[in-house]
């Protein structure tokens, strides 16, 4: 069973729908002890990192999240904001984030008239060969949808999972470290592309 | 590769999904989730769902058929209609939604764009930009599907919105709805400076209007009759797709 946090942003039911695609079974909770017996937890999230983050402390979530992952080592995937909470800190906010992954939240700046923000869309998506399951994604780079105004940027090259370009922003829109993962697009909203990924974050054995 | 979102826009009046031109004469066109479903097959872009009867009649979102159609879109969807407080779009976003489009309650409250976009994100609010022109030929910006008109300064107005928290802009041009004669570029260009996102809509015949609209400056591109008519014949009712890569 996938446990989806349920802390008051973002679109859990759309997540579970894919899943259920899947044949995953799954619960949207905030209640811990369900956190607690689920075999892999996903923290989703659309919205703003200060409000993410204040959620999160509000409802001891933050604390509780934090064990599960780094002592208890429970597979997890960040989905966008969920992704970006990750990090360390973001320009979106004084708040620090949860930390679980050396890379810090950035704006983009645009650069033309043209660059509209926030990157909204969808993105040909380049996978590193030496983390993905499904190999035909490094061959045959995946489309995924794209909506955020902030990316991430990686302390450590070699956590990055998958990279995407705006213009000529190139940003890291996924990473991947011991049993934690993050992606800044939104699989559940991808289609076949992102049915495999996601089927990929079920199958997973870190 | 730089992809441009090409989205459909269906239109429910009750259960029912329809399709009008000019914003006048509904054509009843059968039932709004096996439309959903084939344009999941078709792994269209982005959905936009907009009900057209509901700030109208005052009436609040149908919830439960959001939800059904939400169940089926493996795609964002946005929703439109009805939408007058945050609790509403609060609703509609915990039922799968990523996207509220707002008109209607823009008459009188701007300050909802900021409550919502400051919990759930600026790009999560998008504003439906509904332009016709008065007895003087002067283009108006509308609300209320086109029935009140605001005698400001369209752009003025717009970037009031953006402001306001606004991720998105649909410039839809009511004149042409339904009509096939292809989009309003200098209305494009008029607003593509505005910094976020411009989706264009209203007129839509076909590819060629569709990369004239992206050439003039619009982000993405919304149609409607173009998806559901057969060769554009309003007798011929297919839900169809197709995709142009820039």
């Amino acid at each position: 069973m996938i446990a989806i946090v349920d802390y008051g942003l973002g679109n859990p039911l759309s997540i579970k729908n894919m899943l259920n695609r899947l044949g995953c079974e799954s619960v949207v909770s905030k209640d811990f002890s369900i956190l607690n017996q689920a075999q892999k937890i996903i923290l989703p999230g659309v919205g703003h990192f200060t409000k993410g983050i204040e959620n999160l402390k509000k409802s001891g979530l933050d604390v509780v999240l934090t064990d599960l992952v780094l002592q208890k080592k429970k597979p997890v995937l960040g989905i966008c904001l969920g992704m970006q909470l990750m990090t360390q800190k973001s320009e979106e906010g004084f708040e620090n984030g949860l930390s679980w992954i050396e890379a810090e939240t950035l704006k983009f700046i645009a650069e033309t008239k043209e660059m509209k923000i926030p990157h909204m869309g969808w993105a040909d998506t380049s996978f590193k060969n030496s983390f993905i399951l499904d190999h035909d994604f490094v061959e045959n780079p995946p489309r995924f949808y794209h909506v955020h105004s902030y990316f991430v940027k990686c302390k450590n090259e070699n956590e990055v999972l998958c990279k995407t370009q705006y213009f000529k922003q190139s940003f890291d829109s996924g990473f991947i470290k011991d049993n934690i993962m993050g992606v800044q697009f939104h699989p559940e909203k991808s289609h076949v592309f992102g049915k495999r990924f996601l089927s990929q974050f079920v199958n997973w054995n870190p | 590769m730089k992809r441009a979102r090409i989205i459909p826009v269906l239109t429910i009046s009750g259960n029912k999904l329809v399709k009008t031109i000019q914003f006048k004469k509904p054509n009843y066109l059968g039932d709004p989730l096996n439309a959903i479903k084939i344009f999941n097959d078709k792994m269209v872009d982005e959905l936009i769902i907009l009900d057209i009867d509901a700030s109208k009649h005052n009436k609040e979102p149908n919830y439960q058929l959001i939800e059904e159609m939400a169940g089926e879109a493996f795609m964002p969807l946005g929703y439109g209609g009805g939408i007058k407080t945050f609790e509403q779009a609060s609703k509609v976003f915990g039922l799968g939604v990523e996207k509220i489009v707002l008109n209607s309650i823009l008459q009188t409250n701007i300050n909802l764009i900021t409550e919502i976009a400051s919990v759930y994100g600026n790009q999560s609010v998008v504003i439906s930009a509904d332009i016709k022109k008065n007895l003087f030929g002067k283009n108006v910006l509308t609300f209320l599907s086109g029935e009140k008109k605001s005698n400001n300064n369209i752009k003025e107005i717009l970037k009031s919105f953006i402001q306001a928290g606004a991720g998105e802009l649909i410039i839809n041009n009511i004149d042409r709805e339904g009509t096939f004669k292809g989009y309003d570029l200098n209305l494009i260009k008029e607003f593509s400076e505005l910094e976020v996102p411009i989706v264009v809509l209203g007129g839509c015949s076909g590819l060629e209007d569709m990369k004239m609209a992206l050439k003039s400056g619009a982000n993405a591109i919304a149609a409607s009759s173009v998806f559901v008519y057969r060769n554009n014949n309003t007798n011929s009712i297919l839900i169809n797709y197709f995709n142009v890569n820039s």
